[in-house]
């Protein structure tokens, strides 16, 4: 470490590769689950390298490690802790909070929607402009005919046109 | 990403970032400094006041004295475990370091109250307490402020302890300069403004100094 101090960028890859091990002991220690210890090692290799300058070659590099590590360890078990307080446990989300759906019906209706822009796209020119303002773009009838330059019951034909059209194909096909 | 990829990664990025560092200066030669920029805040007070008041009211009341030797050794103990503490890996027994000192100035400057006043020294009223209150106060917040910045260049990992060290330390060393320009006998109203000036510097830099020393 006090390689790295100086700048040893091979010096300092090899120390931090070598403490690994102590610091998901020391983070055992405290009492990490073993699925949250490589957080802890993320966490303590991040901080070690902001306060590397802390360290006193004259002094053990283990217990200043393990020092990190063992505050960086309390952390977590800290902010699971209070997410842990602030969250419903599954199991009674389960049973009050069930979801509705089950997972097939977002596919479902990411594919019936696909099915009505592909629809969409096929509508002669002057109808397709029409569902697009009025129906996608939620446009009124007035801002529609600014933009299209159609006037307002030549819209309103190809808005009810289009969606006659539509509605032929998408029962049509299923 | 498997964690030991993960590991390597971030490691493989961190030495890639590296640049050289300065080393910390030893704990004992940062809370030198500190002690230095209060040393220097004493010379001022004596300039202007002179000892001559301080040292008869020791003479007469030897308590008065201690408490203040009390006062000045606690503000000494107090920054020096401070900044030991802001190392990692250092003992938290560091912690106890100032507890000794701390006692005597506390019980030197209750035992004060218990004795006869001194010949010729006026007894302070609450009103002129207030002022000792205003003085630890106001030499208290910049104190620690400054030792809050030195402090946080290092790496406190118990941010409150180190906090409560540091208002001690510095709450200790106001005391203690207040003790060259205090020309009045000890009351019991001073004695409980001093208490309450210290446990508010105290209790002020728990509260704040730990998060101010916390750095993400």
């Amino acid at each position: 470490m006090a390689a790295a101090q100086a700048g040893d960028q091979r010096a300092y890859t090899r120390v931090l590769n070598d403490s690994v091990a102590l610091i998901r002991a020391v983070a055992r220690r405290q009492g990490v689950a073993v699925d949250a210890l490589d957080d802890v090692v993320q966490e303590t290799l991040l901080t070690v390298h902001r306060v590397r300058h802390t360290f006193d070659p004259s002094r053990s590099y283990d217990a200043w490690l393990s020092a990190i590590a063992a505050r960086r360890a309390i952390d977590l078990l800290r902010s699971h802790g209070r997410r842990e307080h602030r969250e419903v446990h599954d199991e009674f989300a389960m049973d009050t909070h069930a979801d509705r759906e089950d997972a097939s019906t977002g596919t479902l209706r990411q594919q019936e929607a696909e099915r009505l822009r592909k629809a969409i796209e096929t509508l002669p020119p002057g109808q397709r402009e029409a569902v697009e303002q009025l129906g996608l773009k939620e446009r009124s009838l007035a801002e529609a005919a600014e933009r299209t330059g159609r006037n307002t019951g030549a819209l309103k034909v190809n808005l009810h046109r289009a969606l006659k059209t539509l509605r032929d194909r998408l029962h049509g096909e299923s | 990403m498997s964690d030991a990829a993960r590991h390597e990664a971030l490691i493989d990025a961190l030495g890639a970032e590296l640049t050289p560092v300065r080393r910390l200066l030893p704990p004992w030669r940062r809370a030198l400094g500190w002690l230095a920029v209060v040393a220097v805040i004493a010379v001022a007070l004596f300039v202007r006041y002179g000892a001559g008041t301080m040292l008869h009211r020791w003479s007469a009341a030897p308590d008065l004295g201690l408490a203040a030797c009390g006062a000045v050794i606690t503000a000494i103990t107090a920054a020096l475990a401070s900044f030991v503490l802001a190392v990692p890996g250092r003992s938290i027994r560091w912690a106890w370091l100032p507890v000794p000192s701390a006692l005597v100035w506390i019980g030197a400057s209750g035992l004060g109250c218990l004795r006869a006043h001194i010949p010729g020294m006026p007894v302070l009223n609450l009103h002129a307490a207030n002022d000792c209150l205003i003085f630890i106060v106001s030499f208290s917040i910049p104190l620690s402020g400054l030792m809050i910045w030195l402090l946080r260049r290092a790496c406190p990992l118990r941010p409150v302890l180190t906090a409560v060290l540091v208002g001690l330390a510095s709450a200790a060393a106001s005391a203690s300069l207040l003790e060259i320009c205090h020309n009045f006998d000890a009351a019991a109203s001073d004695l409980l403004m001093h208490a309450v000036a210290i446990t508010l510097v105290v209790g002020l830099n728990a509260l704040m100094g730990g998060r101010l020393l916390l750095k993400g």
